[in-house]
């Protein structure tokens, strides 16, 4: 029947040839006017609509990178074999794959959600979390955490309230009912995302070396197979314009392009996956996420020796009236595509249908070098894979430095007002305790399952989050994520690095050795001449970051148009760290555990205010420089702190970032209510000048390469030989119920709690 | 002494319960949904998670599952049964324990460490707990909040069937609203368990907020293996 009802309208390759003057709707997807002459060039005819929506969407922004990939050889400039060593799958492929050791190969990635989250918070951020665990089951790993870098608009903002429970719900709705453990990420509230909120998800996997999976699809005959949940109307455009009335006006196409997720179909699809590969079954594999089939296709086809066809209309649809060209824009979820070969059919299909998954060979892979897409039998798309999958458009975009930055760099924190009694110190420490950045995030992260597994050693609000892989030994891997979007708006290159390192020393923290980093890139639009500068000076201050601490990019994400009219968000250039520990059960914890162990402070404190959170809180001030980085002290410090979780001679250790040494302090108190007095501030840092720097300073610097730690005293000389090269004083000792900063004041921990733990609740309700 | 862990499509927690059985010197047997067939287990742990998706109200699916049509005749004839979160939600459908689990009173998904009070250690599952013994075990769920109608309630107290009860808050407060700040309990032969908290997430050192969740699966153990020397 839709046959005779499509027939009439269907525009198939030979049509097209014989039409070349038909008007398109490029523009309406997304397509610029030169894109359009070289699709034709290409093809050598016009396209038909089905090419077309292929096309649009594989060469929009999201998909085909185009004005960021030029600066991409940026990675490749920056990655020395001996970083590549432990590399076993790199940047290209749905994400990065790493050697942990004893034949444990993990694989992570963080990829962004934002535009979808702002539309409709609940289900753009549970598909972003679908989407990325997607990604990495398609490695052929088993998913075993997820992290959520999210940032917001002014938490008091009316609608915060509507972003904010959204997308918490929307994460935790989906990672809870999938069986994840949500371990860690950051939230983050600065006015400059008020319509730009950020949504990056992660997710980790583990798998053995041997069982690692790719998309391609070779093997002439070998059998396309489309799995998982029916294709319907949603998210048609997800990732290069809005629906598009052009298309069939009341159809389907006026669906908002925002995906709904279903996580009970992605969980079984998890587990349905894990058996096909475990029977050796799979030869290639993609999932479809952003651009739906025509992603999966091209992408398939392109990475593999030969060609494809595909008959469409077997693909099992939700809502039968969808035509073919939505079909292949189609953004619905929970779907996977294999290339299985026919001797491994039968057990292929006897293991979806255990799982009650659908499953339907779709197609073959072909000898020659075209995919070849029919509806009923009439070719309405015969393309080169790669022309549309690896040969988009690429952009050298115009980049300056903005005019801005030198007015901005001037305006340092030098002149603004600061404490001067103890009293003042206090109440600040208070103020910024309970400020939006600073306080307690449990009204969130109690909404995410952080023990489904059975294998959580550390989640937040510690450093990183820990998890085993290896049940027998332990062994296992630490993640981070961070960024401190106010120094990449001072110095794109030196806050992209900042961020590299917290990340870096988080993991550290946690006792995790540094292996490998994944990357998020938020930025505004890249038609700015201004944003494209920040984005080339954040990507060659990772590249090179990573380069100096000899750990690779292994893929990430590039989120641009992160904009409302002239007003872009601050870069946020999100890092991820994954880091590799023999036995996780030997990680530090960030919280003071019992009295009487000396209390550390490692690294230089400077005077390194200017976009500090203190600045930020008490002055809404934003101006200066960022505090310095210094990879080499990192790394310095990263050893020791590794280390020093092996032998097991540290019961703490916390990392010093936004609010420094004074934050980091009350959150160490809070963790297990240990107080802890400090009668050594006069040891930490000096001035240019060589004089100990003033009580306020040594406690809000925000100075990098910095962390605390806590060693009980039988311990302390055995960790003192441990220092090496790193600057270290000794500033205090555990125990009591108060924080006490000898000679300027003291707090009570029951106090520090309370200013805390206030502040969400009495936004978002108990 | 083996104890069977039943995977519904969408449960979560069946690997961890597997785990917690081996930890504590048991031998984990997997039984799956679709097959009516308990395989001579000793005893039956049915986890948390969400199966079938639980888009109808929790656990009501699940119970027309196959393997139900064994489970609950055995469970009626003294076979030691422990529901678990979604499993707790289950033996409630299936009517093997009184009440219903309801979304919890602050309407929002909960995961915190909880402090519970062992009411009855008499249990096939609690023989190794003392009652009156405070535990910390992992609360998470969306639908926690246990409810019955006030008879059945008096009666589960009378009966010294509440297994446990959460610790308030200072202000009184348990994590779910449930009623009478009750978390788990037993029917009247004491062989089937029901609690939202997850024993399964305490049971090894560093992974959890306790060793406490070890009592549930160390009980059934001791449990079968004296039954299976006096008989």
């Amino acid at each position: 029947m839709s046959d005779i009802q499509t027939a009439p309208l269907l525009d198939t390759v030979e049509h097209a040839a014989s039409t070349p003057d038909v008007e398109q709707p490029w523009a309406e997807l997304g397509l610029k006017v030169d894109e359009y002459a070289n699709i034709r060039e290409i093809i050598g005819r016009r396209p038909t609509i089905a090419e077309l929506a292929m096309y649009s969407v594989m060469w929009s922004e999201h998909c085909s990178y185009k004005s960021s990939k030029i600066h991409f050889s940026l990675w490749g400039e920056n990655t020395t074999d001996e970083m590549r060593e432990k590399l076993l799958v790199g940047i290209g492929e749905n994400a990065g794959v790493v050697d942990i050791g004893d034949g444990w190969a993990v694989t992570f990635k963080v990829e962004s959600h934002n535009h979808p989250s702002y539309v409709e918070p609940y289900q753009g951020a549970a598909t972003g979390v679908g989407g990325i665990i997607r990604d990495i089951m398609s490695m052929g790993a088993r998913p075993i955490a997820v992290m959520d870098p999210l940032r917001f608009g002014n938490l008091h903002h009316p609608d915060t309230q509507r972003v904010l429970p959204g997308v918490v719900a929307g994460v935790g709705g989906y990672g809870n009912c999938i069986g994840l453990p949500n371990i860690g990420g950051e939230v983050v509230f600065d006015d400059c995302y008020q319509g730009n909120p950020l949504v990056n998800a992660l997710c980790v996997g583990a798998m053995r070396v041997e069982d690692i999976h790719l998309a391609r699809a070779s093997g002439v005959g070998n059998k396309v197979i489309l799995f998982g949940a029916k294709t319907g109307g949603d998210g048609i455009g997800g990732v290069s314009v809005l629906a598009s009335e052009t298309f069939d006006e009341g159809g389907p196409t006026k669906r908002p392009a925002v995906q709904v997720g279903d996580p009970f179909a992605e969980k079984v699809l998890i587990e349905c996956c894990l058996d096909l590969y475990a029977a050796g079954v799979v030869d290639g594999i993609q999932d479809l996420g952003g651009a739906g089939l025509s992603c999966a296709t091209s992408e398939l086809a392109s990475n593999g020796d030969g060609g494809m066809q595909v008959e469409l209309s077997l693909v099992p649809l939700r809502d039968a009236s969808l035509q073919p060209q939505e079909i292949l824009m189609s953004e619905s979820q929970e779907r996977m595509m294999a290339v299985v070969e026919p001797k491994h059919l039968d057990e292929f299909m006897a293991i979806t249908e255990k799982w009650d998954v659908e499953a339907t060979v779709i197609g073959e892979v072909t000898d020659g070098d075209h995919l070849v897409i029919t509806w009923h039998g009439e070719v309405i798309v015969d393309v080169p894979p790669r022309s549309v999958a690896h040969e988009g458009p690429t952009y050298d975009r115009p980049l300056a430095r903005p005019a801005y930055l030198d007015g901005l760099n001037a305006a340092g924190t030098a002149e603004l007002a600061k404490p001067e009694s103890g009293d003042e110190i206090r109440a600040q420490l208070l103020t910024l305790l309970g400020s939006p950045n600073l306080c307690d995030k449990s009204w969130i992260t109690d909404q995410y399952d952080r023990y489904v597994l059975g294998n959580t050693a550390l989640a937040q609000p510690d450093d990183s989050g820990v998890v085993r892989v290896d049940e027998e030994t332990g062994r296992g891997v630490a993640v981070s994520t961070d960024c401190n979007g106010r120094f990449a708006k001072l110095d794109p290159y030196a806050g992209a690095q900042l961020a590299l390192a917290e990340a870096y020393r988080n993991v550290a923290t946690a006792g995790a050795a540094p292996l490998a980093v994944t990357d998020c890139l938020n930025f505004g639009s890249p038609e700015d001449p201004g944003v494209m500068w920040q984005f080339r000076e954040a990507i060659r201050g990772i590249a090179e970051g990573c380069r100096f601490l000899g750990i690779p990019v292994t893929g990430g994400n590039v989120s641009f148009y992160n904009q409302t009219g002239d007003v872009a968000i601050h870069p946020t250039p999100v890092i991820g760290v994954l880091g590799v520990m023999e036995d996780v059960s030997k990680r530090s914890g960030s919280g003071f555990r019992s009295d009487d162990a000396h209390v550390y402070l490692l690294g230089t404190t400077r005077d390194e205010l200017d976009g500090s959170e203190w600045a930020h809180v008490i002055h809404k001030h934003l101006g200066g420089l960022p505090p310095m980085v210094d990879l080499a002290a990192e790394q310095s410090l990263g050893r020791v702190l590794v280390e020093a979780a092996r032998t097991g001679v540290v019961e703490a250790a916390h990392d010093l970032s936004e609010g420094g040494l004074a934050i980091a302090l009350a959150e160490a108190c809070m963790r297990h209510g240990v107080g802890v007095t400090v009668d050594g501030l006069d040891q930490v840092g000096a001035d240019a000048e060589g004089n100990p720097l003033d009580a306020f300073t040594a406690l809000f610097s925000e100075s990098s390469a910095r962390a605390l730690v806590a060693v009980p005293a039988g311990h302390a000389a055995e960790f003192e030989a441990m220092l090496g090269e790193v600057p270290h004083a000794r500033i205090g000792v555990t125990g009591g119920r108060d924080l006490e900063v000898v000679g300027h004041f003291s707090v009570s921990v029951a106090e520090l709690k309370s200013a805390h733990e206030f502040t969400l609740p009495a936004v978002f309700g108990a | 002494m083996r104890v069977g862990v039943v995977t519904f499509p969408g449960s979560l927690d069946d690997r961890d319960a597997a785990r917690a059985v081996r930890e504590c010197g048991g031998e984990a047997v997997a039984l799956w949904h679709g097959d009516a067939d308990l395989k001579g287990v000793d005893a039956v742990i049915l986890p948390g998670g969400f199966s079938y998706g639980d888009y109808l109200r929790c656990g009501a699916i699940a119970r027309f599952a196959p393997v139900m049509d064994a489970l609950v005749p055995a469970a009626r004839g003294g076979l030691p049964v422990l529901g678990i979160c979604n499993g707790f939600q289950v033996l409630t459908e299936s009517h093997l324990l009184p009440g219903a689990l309801i979304r919890n009173d602050h309407r929002k998904f909960n995961c915190v460490d909880q402090r519970l009070v062992v009411e009855n250690a008499s249990t096939a599952w609690t023989s190794d707990f003392e009652a009156g013994q405070e535990i910390t075990i992992v609360l998470k769920n969306g639908e926690g909040g246990f409810v019955a109608d006030e008879k059945t309630l008096d009666t589960l107290e009378g009966e010294g069937r509440v297994v446990f009860r959460y610790v308030p808050d200072a202000e009184g407060r348990n994590p779910n609203g449930s009623y009478r700040h009750i978390a788990g309990i037993t029917n009247e032969r004491g062989n089937v368990v029901g609690l939202m908290p997850h024993p399964e997430h305490a049971v090894e050192e560093g992974y959890g907020p306790s060793l406490d969740g070890r009592g549930f699966f160390t009980s059934i153990i001791k449990q079968t293996l004296e039954s299976a020397a006096t008989a």
